[in-house]
């Protein structure tokens, strides 16, 4: 072998040229640089976070209690510190978006390619890396205490799930400092992503983020669903659960049921890229259609996936907040269902104009249509929830206000989009992009937002800041007005979505009111992060560590804040819907039970961080071709899943007597604690203890 | 009196204690997962229908240019006959025959399953031989990305049986290793219904039409 070879058969087709650092270096123009600063602030990042815990001496906590546990709450606060993470990014990138637009009449300052990538990865980050594992974290955390379960049902698959995730975001880091991600957009239509077209390792890149995120979020679908069938408490009857928990269940069957089909549309892309395949090729027999109806047939059901769960938060914020039983649970109960399994049926109308006939198009819009009715449904049981309520202006009402008028035009905007002959005048332009931002910001951001205020102080054991936490949802709510309903305007006047530039000077003036909204949502951004520094700062004032700062209906609410690892002392017997208010009401809540048991927990294993690290090590390899690296990493994967078969004993027991100990004290203080009336709730005297009041509308009328 | 059925499928039954109970969670998990896979290869199938097409065999060889069906005909008869043997496995189990009669029939559905292996294998060479890659058309594409899948889920499975022979001799018949023998047989059936799919769809529908 002569030393070429070698080096190619070493480090495959990386190359010195794959650092976007030295171009910029080269040919400093100001998209080089946007991307070489992109790049480093990957870079100091990573070098920041790695500093930060040393200094914090905190390596030994964050392997032995977070990287390696199985317990599902701490499972689910890693997810969500991801989601937060990859959250930055986005954004960032969509205001880096908003700004060429804004100043791209006739050129602006980045280059075309630049701009494919930022819209590729602001799409690709924000549903896979932001929105879903910030649906995994609440879910993961919630859910199991909602039903009164003490884990997952399989808690090592959990934490394998989270380790995928991971690995996709870690995947799309690396790609802003190594080489080019794809131009292709989320959706990655062939046969522009095909070799033809795109022969650099940007689309591989795509391909294999989704791959391995996508098999982790199938595997947390299974583990959701099954958790919700067979691990309820007793009592908590299907439907007695709460409804973030109904949720959950419909998502987790989309997630079991739509991510085979984005799974298979990504593995026939990379067989089309690596082993010359023809499923999706312009010649010999490839068939590009294959691949929109396999996408869509995911990615349909996806949208759903994603803001059902937000109706769940707000079905619970809404009834806790207006101090009421939640009006309508059955109905709210049947919409989602009807939402989910509908969601299956609509997929064509992403591509109305690609060919089929009028009566296939007339199909599916009808069938689009009717998904507004199950979500109107909704939004005046909510409505009805709110109606002579005593409603708290708190923080997730704020987002349910601004949900209820946002949402709906987008839900509006649906409806027409739905109606083949519209979508034929406006496809391909921004009132699209206007669209379906206008559901998923309003409908998935603010509730996942507002769920990360409620529940925070359940997993922390203090309450974020109050104003701040106002000022954010106002800083959502605004910015996501002023920049995207613009776009719809912009739409109308028949702007190209995806455009780096434009030439007609009346798009400008709406670019920079859009602009001025990019600003506000960036202030969001800025603002959670702030609201997060000031409240741990603050956190002696904040703690409420008997639990129920909100005055809570459901049996999250009824343990400790955080709550100990088994969750329960004993497991809850469920006699009601909304048994922890029922308890509260009839004096069955805080009470000490007869008899402790020993509890069994999972142990720690490490077996998650060894398939992220290899997994990652795999994907980084099969983009650049390193055959070597790919092969040993699959291998290191294998032989570590095979290896922990072999371990029977997985668990360890918690004595009776700990459990009766710690159960104990926080009985004690409990009744050291001094409950609170609702007037106080945002005030420093809230302990987590509710004062018995009584709602001057007792629920839905008789 | 007829014991309550814990989950879908052959149940252990409450004489086997833990095993019985525990498997109530882990099977029905087991299920939803086949349930997940079954949506990958119904998707396969149906790239395979809309690429059986003159468009989609681009001008290259056709079914019946590469199919041998007296082969694939053999493979059928192997997987069948080692649903069987497994099935007797699961009843040696349930019926608490001890671990010597459990292994016999899982070293034949082994033997069985390296066979069907073998027989696809030289099926598949043969096809090589006769111009049937996948870089040749969009139908042969779509063959290969389904049938081998479905080879690859037989191995994953005789990897499986070598595996729980292995911890059986380590472990004896402990519960959990009774629950992941229940889960082997509801992958290894699942396997033989894709390959009457496989049989029926890719071979002789493409062949009669």
């Amino acid at each position: 072998m002569n030393p070429d070879d070698t080096i190619h058969w070493l480090i495959g087709r990386l190359g010195v040229s794959s650092l976007p650092i030295l171009p910029a270096i080269e040919n400093p123009t100001a998209s080089e640089l946007v991307g070489a600063g992109a790049a480093s602030v990957a870079i100091f990042g990573a070098i920041g976070a790695v500093i930060f815990i040393t200094w914090l001496g905190a390596w030994k906590t964050l392997w032995f209690d977070w990287l390696t546990s199985t317990d599902h709450k701490r499972i689910g606060i890693m997810y969500i510190v991801l989601a937060l993470v990859m959250l930055a990014r986005g954004v960032i990138e969509g205001v880096v978006m908003r700004t060429q637009q804004a100043f791209g009449l006739d050129g602006g300052f980045l280059a075309p390619d630049h701009f494919g990538e930022l819209f590729t990865t602001h799409g690709t980050i924000m549903i896979f890396f932001v929105a879903m594992p910030l649906i995994a974290g609440i879910a993961n955390y919630v859910m199991p205490l909602q039903i009164g379960a003490r884990d997952m049902s399989f808690p090592v698959m959990n934490q394998i799930s989270l380790g995928l995730t991971a690995t996709g975001a870690a995947l799309i880091m690396i790609s802003l400092v190594i080489a080019q991600f794809s131009t292709g957009s989320w959706a990655a239509y062939p046969p522009y992503t095909g070799l033809d077209f795109q022969p650099g390792p940007g689309p591989d890149y795509w391909i294999w983020t989704i791959i391995l995120a996508g098999i982790g979020t199938t595997m947390s679908g299974i583990n959701f669903a099954v958790t919700i069938y067979k691990e309820r408490a007793p009592g908590m009857t299907l439907f007695r659960m709460p409804l973030f928990t109904w949720t959950m269940l419909c998502t987790s069957i989309i997630m079991i049921f739509a991510l085979p089909p984005l799974t298979v549309a990504a593995l026939m892309q990379a067989a089309d890229r690596y082993l010359d395949f023809h499923f999706f090729t312009n010649d010999l027999g490839g068939n590009m259609m294959n691949y929109v109806n396999l996408f869509w047939l995911f990615g349909h059901p996806e949208v759903y996936l994603l803001v059902i769960p937000a109706y769940g938060v707000f079905s619970e914020t809404i009834a806790t907040f207006s101090g009421k039983r939640l009006f309508g649970y059955n109905s709210l109960v049947f919409a989602t269902m009807a939402i989910a399994v509908l969601s299956f049926s609509v997929w064509l109308h992403h591509f109305f104009t690609m060919g089929q006939s009028a009566n296939v198009n007339i199909a599916f819009g009808i069938a689009s249509m009717c998904i507004a009715v199950p979500t109107g449904v909704k939004i005046y049981d909510w409505m009805a929830t709110m109606y002579r309520g005593r409603i708290r202006m708190s923080v997730p009402m704020i987002y349910a206000i601004g949900f209820f008028y946002l949402f709906t035009v987008g839900g509006l905007t649906g409806v027409m989009l739905a109606n083949p002959t519209i979508s034929y005048q406006v496809h391909n332009t921004l009132f699209l992009v206007a669209h379906f931002h206008n559901v998923i910001i309003p409908g998935v951001v603010f509730g996942l937002m507002s769920g990360y205020f409620y529940w925070f102080p359940k997993a922390f054991g203090f309450r974020l800041h109050e104003g701040w936490g106002r000022a954010i949802a106002l800083f959502w709510i605004f910015g996501f007005s002023f920049t995207f309903f613009p776009l719809y305007v912009l739409g109308f006047m028949g702007m190209p979505r995806r455009s780096v530039s434009y030439t007609n000077p009346a798009f400008e003036p709406w670019m920079m009111v859009a602009l001025f909204g990019a600003g506000l949502i960036f202030a969001a951004l800025v603002s959670l992060f702030i609201q997060l520094r000031v409240s741990i700062r603050d956190r002696e004032n904040l703690a409420v560590p008997v639990g129920d700062p909100w005055n809570g209906r459901t049996l999250e609410w009824s343990t400790s804040s955080p709550p100990p690892h088994y969750n329960f002392a004993v497991p809850p017997t469920v006699e009601d819907r909304d048994d922890f208010a029922d308890a509260k009401a009839k004096g069955r809540a805080y009470q000490e039970p007869d008899a402790y048991e020993d509890i069994e927990v999972p142990e720690n294993t490490p077996i998650g961080m060894i398939i992220c690290v290899f997994g990652t090590l795999l994907g980084f390899a099969l983009v650049f071709y390193i055959w070597w690296l790919a092969l040993v990493s699959a291998v290191v994967i294998v032989v570590a899943i095979i290896a922990r078969t072999f371990n029977l004993s997985t668990t360890r027991t918690i004595p009776a007597a700990e459990v009766a100990e710690e159960h104990r004290a926080w009985l004690a203080q409990v009744r050291a604690t001094k409950a609170v009336t609702r007037e106080a709730e945002t005030k420093s005297t809230n302990h987590g203890l509710a004062g018995l009041e009584t709602a001057p509308s007792d629920g839905e009328p008789a | 009196m007829k014991h309550p059925i814990l989950h879908p499928g052959m149940n252990l039954g409450p004489h086997h204690g833990q095993a019985h109970y525990d498997a109530e969670r882990v099977t029905f998990g087991f299920w939803v997962f086949l349930m997940s896979d079954l949506i990958i290869f119904g998707l396969m199938f149906a790239t395979y229908v809309t690429m059986a097409n003159p468009t989609g065999l681009a001008g290259g060889p056709g079914p019946k240019d590469a199919y041998d069906l007296t082969n694939v005909y053999a493979q059928t008869m192997v997987l069948l006959v080692s649903s069987v043997t497994f099935g007797m496995a699961s009843l040696a189990m349930r019926f608490e025959r001890g671990s010597g009669p459990i292994t016999l029939w899982l070293c034949i559905t082994l033997a069985l399953g390296l066979g069907f292996l073998t027989l696809e294998l030289l099926d598949f060479s043969n096809m090589v031989e006769a111009g049937a890659v996948p870089s040749r058309s969009g139908f042969w594409s779509s063959f290969w990305g389904l049938v081998p899948l479905h080879g690859l889920h037989v191995f994953v499975g005789c990897l499986w049986i070598s595996i729980m022979m292995i911890q059986m001799r380590i472990f004896g018949l402990a519960p959990v290793i009774k629950t992941r023998i229940l889960r082997l047989g509801l992958f290894w059936h699942f396997l033989d219904l894709i390959w009457i799919g496989i049989f029926t769809i890719v071979y002789l529908g493409a062949l009669s039409s």
